[in-house]
């Protein structure tokens, strides 16, 4: 008796739960996170009054899943954190429109037009303003092999971010040059932390001097510690650990409306949701279209995208790359 | 096919009940099924368990869940025996209080300890210490992993404890042996079962776990799984290192099996149950009082403690916090259906396992462990592998979440029931069918009353692991559906943890009710059939 009145009370959250996915939705998947990006899916359904459904989770896991889920995706659009996870799933995504690939410089976009930068991120270095002045931070991450910087930096090896410098630096300057540089910075015996904002909140605390990150961390932690003794440095524009990187979005192959996945692409370029990063954002990233300035206090993107490599081979470089990271001792 | 006597104690199933646990069985291999077909998919899979790196992951694997599995029944076993069987003063708070740790994600615990015995963390800047020693690696990841994890060790012991028929140590007594020597002689292999069960389930966890071993920077197959999911080109290794974790649950539930069947003991009859001897503690009560509160201080106190200075500082900051209700409902209404349809999944298989016991039910109660060391994610990408494929209609419903949770979290279902079921002698079945009811009626109205504690204990231990529940529910819930541990990976993956506070003590909070119907469940376990 009791299992029949669950088993009914299953059959009508099911139903309840299932009201949700019609057809004249988009539906996305979104590794960007919901606390940063919802904002600009509500501007999106204002504008347009097309609703949305957004699954958030990890860029890399969503990747995994359309990757499962191949020709039977339900998703639209995949808006990812690095260009990685969307080289990834590179063989589910269709080539979008000149139109919108215009939008974007050619080199925060894929090579065959997969996908398109959203907004561009830099490498920097976040250091501790209590225990160095800015002029003491190196401006290039070859000088943080200096026996100076003996247990003093914070990494992330097991992050994205970290991998995707790691593979530019393979890039930029050969294999050998990357290895002997992870050797040498081992030995200089870095902290390790699981991602970016703990490396930031680390060098908040005085654990670190220095940190290897994306730019944007240091704002989402200073609106949780205000007074937080932490800045950022940029580094040579042609230097590997100033890469810039993009997240970027694309439309799924396996999508029945290829019209409203663009346009919400689209979307994403236009001059209000690229101006959403400057005016809005706690977090600060980078306007990727021409003619929006950055937030006031950055320096322009011109000054820092000094270095010539390729966004579009991330994907596939990136199994070297883990690769490399093992053979250094940075990953088991 | 009817019940016939076969030779000697091997009497055959009947069918329904034979496939019922088959069936049940077969959904729980689905996750394997999938890790073989990525497997052969790749080739790879020789070189990669011929690497050392491999082995090394494999023995800071076992390292881990070796020295959680110790911990916790160091500390779980104590603690039961005290809440039970000794006159300990506030014996009822300490054990519900023991227990409350188990609602904690063991992600959280992870933060919080890191927050309080962190280099500079809460202790460090309360010392006034310029950097305690760095917590993380293999001694945080035990710390977080035991606190997450010995409330199973202790909830079984507990049960256990309740639940023994005090006859037994009562005669032991009376044949002239001494307290001490009852303890060890009676009571402690009387426990051996449900130590036993404990074990494995803390084992499962820790080899399962990603959240702790990450944040505490320790490496573990669970680790390098995730790690090489970011690399989709290839999915073989990571299908590959997942095997391995098969493998090694495979050894757990073999050495949990064997310990199992050294101690088997029947309550004389529900009719008998009654309280067990009390033991004074006298001058050892202070000596208890002091373990107890290190235990509970540290377990629970010290993250409710961290969680709630992170909540008081966002109020001070002036952090915009709304408590989640619907995240609330949410995780509650799922995690119910879990643990309703784990215990409902359980019964066919405990029965078979341990009425009609052959090397082909056993087999099956085995199997049923297969996937559950497995990481989250793992089963969560199985799922979608499956469902998007054979199953459209439910992808990405609550139906496919549910059925994930039951598949991640069906031996704790498994473990309330069959070690209820152990309990009760086969006679009464016998009896009843021997006064002519047939198998459907003595299932209904004779075992399953007689395991009714067992079942809800169960069903309890799911439920709480599904509310916690973080991988799995990320890919597969239906969109836009949130539960609080959802809302709480939102907010710390932005740094933002005065404001994960309050989704976290929530979820403490409505989980604690559940673990007052478990620590409490003597009523339901003396509402037998009378």
């Amino acid at each position: 008796m009791r299992l029949a009145a669950l088993l009914a009370i299953l059959a009508a959250t099911i139903a309840a739960a299932s009201c949700g996915g019609s057809n004249d939705t988009l539906t996305v998947y979104s590794g960007r996170e919901e606390e940063l990006v919802a904002p600009l899916f509500a501007m999106f359904t204002g504008e347009t009054g097309i609703e949305v459904e957004v699954r958030y989770g990890d860029s890399a896991e969503l990747a995994a899943t359309i990757a499962e889920e191949a020709e039977n995706s339900p998703a639209d659009v995949f808006w990812a954190q690095d260009p990685g996870s969307l080289g990834a799933v590179e063989e589910h995504l269709d080539p979008l429109s000149d139109g919108i690939l215009g939008m974007v410089p050619e080199q925060f976009r894929d090579r065959d037009g997969r996908w398109v930068g959203t907004s561009g991120r830099v490498r920097v270095i976040v250091y501790s303003t209590e225990a160095l002045a800015e002029d003491e931070v190196p401006d290039s991450v070859f000088d943080l092999t200096d026996p100076r910087w003996q247990g003093r930096i914070g990494i992330a090896p097991t992050n994205a971010s970290f991998q995707a410098f790691v593979t530019a630096m393979r890039l930029a300057e050969g294999d050998e040059k990357a290895r002997q540089w992870l050797l040498d910075l081992k030995a200089n015996d870095p902290k390790t932390y699981e991602k970016n904002t703990p490396i930031v909140e680390a060098a908040a605390a005085g654990e670190i001097e220095l940190g290897l990150v994306n730019h944007y961390y240091l704002y989402l932690v200073k609106e949780e510690q205000p007074d937080a003794p932490i800045a950022n440095h940029f580094l040579e524009p042609d230097d590997p650990g100033g890469l810039v990187s993009v997240a970027g979005a694309g439309v799924l192959e396996s999508t029945g409306d290829r019209s409203t996945a663009e346009r919400f692409v689209e979307f994403l370029l236009s001059p209000d949701a690229q101006r959403f990063y400057v005016d809005e954002a706690e977090e600060a990233e980078y306007p990727l279209v021409e003619g929006i300035a950055p937030k006031p206090g950055l320096p322009p993107l011109e000054d820092l995208a000094g270095l010539d490599i390729d966004l579009t081979s991330f994907g596939a470089e990136h199994e070297a790359t883990i690769e490399m990271l093992r053979e250094t001792g940075y990953l088991t | 096919m009817t019940n016939r006597a076969g030779r000697g104690r091997a009497i055959r199933a009947p069918l329904p009940l034979a496939l019922a646990a088959g069936l049940v069985v077969a959904a729980l291999l689905l996750p394997l099924a999938y890790l073989v077909i990525r497997v052969a998919g790749g080739g790879r899979a020789i070189e990669i368990l011929g690497e050392p790196a491999t082995w090394r992951l494999v023995w800071n694997t076992v390292r881990l869940a070796a020295g959680v599995v110790v911990a916790s029944v160091l500390v779980g076993v104590p603690v039961a025996w005290l809440v039970t069987r000794t006159d300990l003063p506030g014996r009822r708070f300490w054990g519900t209080a023991a227990a409350v740790p188990l609602v904690i994600p063991s992600y959280v615990a992870a933060f919080c300890l890191l927050g309080f015995f962190g280099e500079r963390g809460l202790l460090a800047e309360a010392l006034g210490i310029d950097g305690l020693p760095d917590v993380r690696g293999y001694w945080g990841s035990l710390a977080a992993l035991t606190l997450a994890t010995y409330p199973y060790v202790f909830l079984l012991a507990q049960a256990t404890l309740r639940g023994l028929d005090p006859a037994l140590e009562e005669a032991a007594g009376g044949l002239g042996a001494s307290r001490r020597s009852v303890l060890l002689r009676v009571t402690a292999p009387a426990l051996r079962p449900a130590v036993g069960l404990g074990s494995l389930l803390v084992a499962l966890y820790t080899l399962s776990d990603f959240g702790v071993v990450t944040l505490m920077g320790y490496d573990t197959l669970t680790r390098a799984i995730y790690v090489q999911y970011g690399s989709l080109f290839d999915r073989a290794p990571a299908a590959t290192l997942a095997l391995v974790l098969v493998g090694l649950t495979a050894v757990a539930v073999v050495a949990e099996s064997r310990l199992r069947r050294k101690g088997r003991l029947y309550r004389a009859g529900p009719g008998s149950q009654r309280d067990g001897v009390v033991v004074p503690l006298g001058p050892w009560t202070v000596p208890a009082l002091v373990f107890c509160t290190s235990v509970v201080g540290l377990f629970l106190g010290l993250p409710a403690g961290v969680l709630g200075y992170w909540l008081a500082h966002g109020i001070a900051n002036d952090q915009q916090l709304d408590i989640p209700w619907s995240e609330a409902i949410n995780s509650l209404g799922a995690s119910g259906l879990a643990a309703g349809f784990a215990v409902l999944a359980a019964v066919p298989v405990a029965i078979l396992a341990l009425r009609y016991p052959s090397p082909t039910s056993r087999a099956l109660e085995r199997l049923s462990y297969a996937g559950n060391a497995l990481p989250g994610l793992v089963i969560a990408l199985s799922l979608v592998f499956f469902a998007a494929r054979y199953a459209t209609p439910v992808y990405q419903t609550l139906a496919l979440l549910v059925f994930a949770y039951v598949v991640r979290f069906f031996p704790q279902g498994l473990s309330g029931v069959a070690s209820a079921l152990e309990g009760v002698s086969p006679r009464y079945e016998e009896a009843a069918r021997g006064l002519g009811r047939g198998p459907v009626a003595t299932l209904a109205l004779v075992t399953l009353p007689l395991v009714r504690s067992g079942v809800l204990a169960g069903a309890a231990l799911v439920f709480l692991s599904a509310m916690k529940e973080l991988p799995a529910t990320l890919l597969l819930r239906p969109i836009g559906f949130q539960t609080l541990a959802t809302e709480i990976w939102k907010l710390t993956q932005i740094g933002a943890y005065s404001r994960a506070a309050l989704p976290a003590l929530v979820l403490i909070a409505v989980s604690a009710p559940v673990l007052y119907l478990l620590s409490s469940n003597r009523r339901f376990e003396s509402g037998g059939p009378g």
